[in-house]
């Protein structure tokens, strides 16, 4: 992966396939560090797939016998001196409150470094796929915080679907302005 | 900034438009977004065609949808168009550049572009 936001895009759509009714994606950086932080409240993984799901040869996909999202994101974070950590409740252990914790910490100023890139269109993306699936979003700068939450949207929009077009024009047009206001061009 | 009125504003003007909008969808165009669709260029691919699709006037026509893995990962990114009593088209190496022409001869006039197809490139 070319931008770190092409991982947070394929990491989401394992929490979209989980069942989820919501995913919350939260970045957090420092001077130094990145935090990349998935969660969601899909149907969870047992304690052996947590165990296993770094591994390519573990998967859920039906088409082929290897999965390389997640270990993808746990080279990515490795190579700066960072680490991948994973914690998951199925819904068979916790019927009420179940779900997977994804989260990396990336060091911004190593030399392996992958670029965050353009995660305005990451989130686009994820929210015109996602259908029902709410997306709630923050980035926490040094310089301020952007957000999004697409159960705000929703409410303001009655029954129009978030797909349209236009719709997704305005989340583009308003996450840029907020990136504008922090000084972070993406 | 842009605001959550301007969100009611477009509510408003899609309310309408959307009551007309009978036959939504006729044209299904699916790209594949799994590991290996993203890690080799489908996300503008697919924001490509999302832009174009409503650029062109032709929200009422086609509809662009995500789906996981297509199975043949070395041929991605992967588009396939589904239209009724039609067979489908695989388009095959795609960038936004190759969707632009897709949508404008395909989608627009009817026309599959072969020389993207993967008939094309096997």
């Amino acid at each position: 992966m070319k931008e770190l936001s092409l991982n947070i895009l394929d990491l989401a759509q394992n929490s979209l396939t989980a069942g989820s009714t919501w995913v919350m994606i939260d970045l957090e950086e420092t001077e130094d560090t990145l935090r990349i932080t998935l969660k969601d409240n899909g149907c969870g993984m047992s304690e052996e797939m947590v165990r296993n799901v770094t591994d390519p040869f573990c998967t859920t996909r039906k088409t082929r016998k290897v999965g390389l999202g997640i270990p993808f994101f746990q080279l990515a974070a490795e190579q700066t001196g960072g680490s991948l950590t994973l914690s998951s409740i199925p819904a068979s252990v916790s019927p009420d409150s179940h779900g997977t914790v994804i989260s990396g910490l990336f060091y911004k100023n190593h030399l392996d470094f992958t670029p965050l890139g353009d995660v305005v269109s990451t989130l686009c993306t994820l929210i015109q796929g996602a259908g029902d699936v709410d997306i709630i979003f923050s980035h926490k700068l040094p310089g301020g915080e952007i957000s999004l939450d697409t159960r705000e949207i929703k409410e303001v929009l009655g029954g129009i679907p978030l797909c349209e077009p236009e719709v997704l024009v305005w989340i583009r047009d308003n996450l840029t302005e907020q990136y504008d206001e922090v000084g972070q061009n993406h | 900034m842009k605001s959550l009125e301007e969100l009611a504003a477009i509510r408003e003007k899609m309310a309408s438009r959307l009551a007309l909008r009978e036959n939504a969808g006729e044209i299904r165009i699916v790209v594949g977004m799994a590991t290996c669709g993203i890690s080799a260029g489908a996300r503008p691919v697919l924001n490509t065609f999302v832009e174009e699709v409503a650029n062109q006037g032709l929200t009422g026509k086609a509809v662009v949808t995500q789906t996981g893995c297509i199975g043949i990962c070395q041929f991605e990114p992967v588009v396939e168009v589904f239209e009724p009593g039609k067979e489908k088209v695989t388009y095959v190496k795609m960038n936004p550049e190759k969707a632009r022409k897709v949508v404008e001869q395909h989608i627009k006039n009817g026309n599959p572009v072969a020389e993207y197809t993967i008939g094309s490139n096997q």
